[in-house]
Formats: structure tokens, sequence, C-alpha cells
């Protein structure tokens, strides 16, 4: 029997926007959940993001934004995820993200938005129970 | 120098405060605490009562004292409100500079007294808005400033010989300024007439809010440059904002942002001096930035302590002479941190009490938060009752008829001495590693942030702290907000107008102002008279700050967490 290997997610900040103090501590949150975590650090592309997810075999893409680019910058990772055939690494996003966004974003693909105040408990059980592990 | 309180009185009152503890023990058996343990939003435990004998060690003419006084504990001003109330400054920047500027006329006639600008994320970071680099940015959470053009847009109409603006702008600082002083030349307005402040304050952006272009020791020659440049040329100005604020915003601790803050200002003390400046030529010109968190005693104190540590900094630390170099004058902003999407008119709430700690903590100006602030830009109407707020705070409610209202509370008084010396601690220990700008490189502020930052929210998950709305409180019904849209054809309107601005310039005046430029970064002159004449070439922001990037390399996130 293969043996399960621990998720492995990365956090990401798309984009010029510096907050980075929910995603430092989601990264945080995955890590003492027992995930393997690959933090990019600020400031990056759309493109670096997702040649990084492939490169490290993610499961999954934590994007976290809250400068306003989200509706631009969220959607595009999940194309170009789909144009290198690597669609199968689940992306979700958190930040600053105005409800009537949130459908916007699930129909271009982002599985799931966690807004402020979502407690890290529930963000981590979401993963356990949405996130496999890709085939290796 | 005799104590404030005589011994005596003090053995007597030991004597009292243990007769009440064995009493309320027995209280407490028969009916619990309601709570395990109580602490400020910064952890600190509060203790159950405060009395004389917690400020014993205190003397009232060396540690308090009078407003207007060293150590200015309670106060920089001896009339501090009694004469004049803070100025009421808040935040603004959206969409293009013309919308700005509508936003700000509406601020102005109702009733704001200074004006302060938001920048877009890739005006933060030094692009224009047509590089690759700032697709689906433009006008986001601020104003996109590109060239001298949009700057002339921002204040149209707007007295800037009477009104001072303050600018939230840190990696391309000295281009921004550089455009404000071109606009004002190009008005007739002299330099030495225009008063305002930059915030200029790169150490924090490695620490804290993460907006950066060049790497921190060129980021401080340049930051060096605008003090050494404004202290000659500008004199009404202050060049630069040392902002706790951001430290706050990332998760710090109120001590923390009491120590890093002040640390940045003797990194940037030291810079100034070292360049060959008299201590009292600049430090009178040197402003901050603090936060005002929910903790509302915490907070107070927190600001008194600042104010003394600065004063004792600069005289003792600095052999500054002059007496306005000692003095520590600070804008506050409520914390954007605590406010919650959750039920957001309970923000107004939380926003009022944060004012009213700025307020009586002394704050010189503030800006006070909108409703909608933690989903989006603030619309017109949350901006007004945001602003109102203050105007509550000041003219109805009567805090500010007396100067230090809690000064000699017992509780206030040892949370400042708390405070002040744990925060003069970190500093010391900020020093051991070689200062400032060794510490940023060794990540030490950076992981205490984020730490303390992860422990709060532990707090909140685990329900030891409550956050109503959020963990306790809770409610499905959604109350309708509006939200401020910024539509994306702006985008594209302010890409056509700085590429019909790049055309209709003389290049070749723009590339030697460039060239000069990068030569006197090089070499080490004082870059400032060569980006003002940049930018009245219409050089864009971005050629600017490529120059930068080009002579002093850019800097990327170590990435830890």
């Amino acid at each position: 029997m293969q043996r399960e290997r621990r998720l492995r997610v990365m956090v990401a900040k798309p984009g010029l926007d510096g907050h980075d103090r929910g995603a430092r501590i989601i990264a945080r949150a995955f890590r003492d959940g027992g995930f393997e975590v690959i933090y990019t650090g600020l400031h990056q592309t759309p493109e670096e993001i997702v040649e990084a997810a492939i490169q490290e075999d993610v499961d999954m893409i934590g994007l976290s934004s809250l400068a306003g680019a989200h509706m631009y910058l969220f959607p595009r990772v999940v194309d170009l995820l789909k144009e290198k055939g690597a669609d199968d690494i689940v992306v979700c996003g958190g930040g600053i993200i105005p409800e009537e966004d949130i459908p916007r974003l699930k129909e271009a693909g982002i599985k799931e938005i966690f807004t402020p105040g979502s407690p890290l408990t529930e963000i981590v059980q979401w993963v356990r129970e949405n996130v496999k592990a890709r085939s290796e | 120098m005799a104590l404030t309180y005589n011994q005596e009185i003090m053995s007597e009152l030991k004597r009292g405060e243990e007769k009440w503890s064995e009493k309320l023990e027995q209280v407490f058996s028969e009916r619990p605490e309601r709570l395990k343990r109580f602490s400020t939003v910064s952890d600190r435990e509060i203790r159950r009562i405060y009395t004389p004998l917690d400020v014993k060690s205190q003397d009232f003419s060396r540690d308090i004292g009078f407003p207007g006084s060293y150590p200015f504990t309670r106060g920089v001003q001896p009339s501090m409100y009694r004469g004049r109330l803070w100025t009421m400054r808040m935040f603004a920047g959206l969409g293009t500079a013309k919308d700005t500027n509508r936003r700000f006329h509406h601020l102005v006639k109702a009733g704001q007294t200074g004006l302060s600008t938001a920048f877009d994320m890739p005006t933060l970071m030094g692009y224009d808005t047509d590089s690759p680099k700032a697709r689906g940015e433009c006008g986001k959470c601020g104003v996109a400033i590109d060239t001298l053009v949009d700057m002339e847009d921002l204040f149209e109409g707007l007295p800037i010989e009477r009104i001072t603006t303050s600018m939230t702008i840190n990696p391309p600082a000295p281009v921004i300024w550089g455009m404000y002083i071109a606009m004002a030349e190009n008005r007739g307005i002299s330099r030495k007439d225009i008063g305002g402040t930059i915030q200029n304050d790169m150490l924090k952006e490695f620490i804290a809010q993460k907006t950066f272009m060049c790497p921190p020791k060129p980021s401080l020659r340049l930051i060096t440059d605008t003090v050494e440049f404004g202290t000659k040329e500008v004199p009404k100005w202050n060049t630069i904002s040392i902002s706790g604020y951001h430290i706050r915003e990332a998760g710090s601790t109120a001590v923390q942002e009491l120590a890093f803050t002040l640390a940045d200002g003797i990194a940037y003390t030291e810079a100034a001096i070292e360049r060959g400046l008299d201590v009292d030529s600049f430090a009178p010109r040197f402003s901050f930035f603090f936060n005002s968190h929910l903790d509302f005693f915490e907070e107070i104190a927190k600001f008194r302590a600042a104010r003394r540590m600065w004063a004792k900094i600069m005289k003792e630390r600095f052999k500054a002479k002059d007496p306005r170099s000692w003095w520590l004058r600070f804008h506050t902003q409520t914390a954007g941190c605590s406010l919650t999407a959750q039920q957001p008119y309970n923000n107004i709430v939380r926003t009022t009490l944060e004012a009213l700690a700025a307020v009586m903590g002394g704050t010189q100006s503030l800006h006070t938060n909108s409703l909608d602030e933690v989903l989006a830009i603030p619309t017109e109407e949350a901006a007004t009752i945001a602003l109102r707020t203050q105007q509550i705070i000041a003219e109805e409610s009567g805090v500010a008829n007396t100067i230090d209202p809690l000064g000699g509370s017992y509780l206030v008084e040892a949370l400042t001495d708390q405070l002040e010396e744990e925060a003069f601690e970190i500093i010391r220990k900020i020093d051991d590693m070689g200062g400032m700008l060794a510490a940023i490189e060794r990540n030490y502020p950076q992981q205490e942030i984020a730490d303390a930052a992860y422990h709060y929210q532990k707090q909140i998950d685990e329900k030891e702290r409550t956050v109503v709305g959020v963990n306790k409180y809770t409610s499905e019904e959604r109350l309708p907000v509006e939200i401020l849209e910024i539509d994306e054809e702006l985008e594209r309107l302010q890409i056509e107008k700085t590429q019909r601005i790049k055309n209709d310039r003389d290049n070749k005046r723009v590339r030697e102002c460039l060239e000069r430029l990068g030569e006197a970064c090089s070499g080490g002159e004082n870059v400032m008279e060569f980006i003002i004449d940049a930018v009245k070439a219409h050089a864009t922001l971005q050629e600017v700050c490529d120059v930068f990037r080009a002579v002093f390399g850019e800097y990327r996130d170590p990435g830890t967490y």
C-alpha cells in the first residue's frame, strides 16, 4: 500500500501588496497543522507563483491579497495552471475580498475564499477535507 | 529629588491593600472571577486594582510634570487642545488624481483641517501604471501618480500654501516629494513656504509594511538625502514620519510598537549626524505616526511613554539642546487591524474608542478609520461618519477640555512606566546587535512581530480574547454596506494619460536628467535637486525609481514566516 504523503501547500502573495500578516499566520497554522509549507514571500507575479507551484509539486495554492487586485490576480493563477496542465492543484484565496466578488472568483475556478475573521482551525480543517495529495 | 508619595502613608496603604485583598479572596472563593486572566490587547496582565503603591517610585516633576516641559509626558505644548484642537487629517486616495482631488475638496468642505494622501500599490512600489507589474492594481488602494501632471491634478484648486499635506509614501518618497515641490514651484509658491509630511520611513517597511525597492542601506542613504535637503531648502516640511502604525498592524504588541519605532528614529538620527548635520538642525522636523488600538488605557499609556522616551533619547543620548528636538510630535490612526468584516457597523464604535484614546494620549493629528475600511476604500459617506466621530469627540464630549486628563491615574501612570521600561529594554537589545539596520538584517524585529501576531490570532481562535461579531455575539444576518468599486476602465485611461505625456515631452532632456541623477546616486551627491529637475521635465515615477534600482539594486522579501 502506498503511504500517504503529507500535503504540500503553497502560501503565495501575488501582486504588489505587502500586507503579509495573514499570509504568514496562515503559513504557520498550516505548518502546525502538519502540512509541508512553501511560502513564496512578497511581490510575486501569477507567472512566478504558478512556476514555483509546479516545481515544488504542491497540492494547493493559498493566495492572499489585501489591496483590491484579487479580481485580476486570482483568476490569472487558475488560468495559468490550466495552461500548464496543472489544474489539479487546488487554488483558494483569502484577504480583503468583498462578498460580492466571491461568487465571481468561484466561477473563475477559485475553490474557496476565506475572509477576515475565519478561524485558523477551520481553514486547516477545510484543507484536510478538500485537498487530496496529487499522485506522485 | 523627593518622591511624590510619603513613605509613612505608603506603609499604611500597603496594610489597607492587604486587608482588602483578603476580603476579595473570600468573595471570589464563593463566586469566581469573570476571567481566569485579565490582560490587555498586547496580553499584558492587568491587576485587580491600582493604587499609589504601583507608582510609588514616580516623582511628579521628574516623570510627569507639566505639559510643554521636559520630559513632556503630558504633552509637547503647554496649552495642548485648550489652544488648538488636533489636526483632523483623513487619509484619502482612490482612482485617478482627479477622483482623489474631488474627495479632497469634499473633506475640506466637511471641515477637515489637513490633507493626507494614500497612493496605490504601483506608486508605493515605484512603478508606473503601464508597467506589467502594475496590472490590476491601478487606483485600488490609493491614487495612481505617474508624472508631475498627476500631482498637479491631485492638488488642483487646493490652497497648498495654507494647508499642510501628508503623503504616505516610502520607497519613492524623494520622487513624490520632488513632484510636490515642483508642482508648488510651477504655481509660483516657494519651497520655503510649503508645509507637510512625507512618511519616508523605510526601516519600518522592512520590518512591517513591506513596500520596498532598494536594500536597507541605500534606502537609509536616500532618506538622509531628504533630511539634509529639507533642513536646508524646505524648512517647514517634516521630512520623515517615523511610523509605528504599520508595525502594530503587522501584529506587534504595544511595547514592540514603541521600541521598534523609536529604534528606527535612533537609526535615522545617527545617519543624519553621520552626514554632518547638527542634531538640532533636523530633529525638530522629525515626526511620528502611531497606531491607536482597542485597549484604551494601554494605548494612552503608550502615547505618554513615547513622548517621555523620545525626550530622553534626544536629550541624553544625542545631546540635543533645542527643546523642539525633544518633542515627539505624532499623528495617529485608529487600528485598521481591529476592524471586522462581520457586523461592520460595530467598527464605528471601535474607531470611536480608539480615537478617544489617541486624543487622551495627546495626539497632534488624527485619522479615524471608516466602518467599511476592512472591506474596501471608504465611500464618501463612511469617511464622513469617521470625520464626524472626531468632531463629536472634540466639540461635544468634553475630553479635550483638560490637558492629559488621565495623568495621575494610578493605572495609566503604572502602565506608562512599564511600557517605557520594557521598550527601553528592547532598544538596548537592538543597540547590542549593532543598531536597527543590523537587527533587521538578522530578522529580529520581523520575527518578534510574527510571533506576537500568531499568538494574538490563536487567542482569538481559542476564544481567550473576545472579538464581538467574530467569535462571540455572532449573527448570520448581513447588514448591507455600500462598497466603493473602482472602475476597471480607470487603468486603461491612466495608461493612456501616462503614455501621452511620455510622447509629448522632450525625451532628450529627460534622459539627460536621469543620467545626472544616476551619477549623483553613485557619487554620493544629494539626489533631491536632480529629482526635481527630472520630474519637471516629466520623467515618470518609475523612470526615476529605475535609476535607484539600477544603482543600488533591488531588495527581495526573504519570505520568512
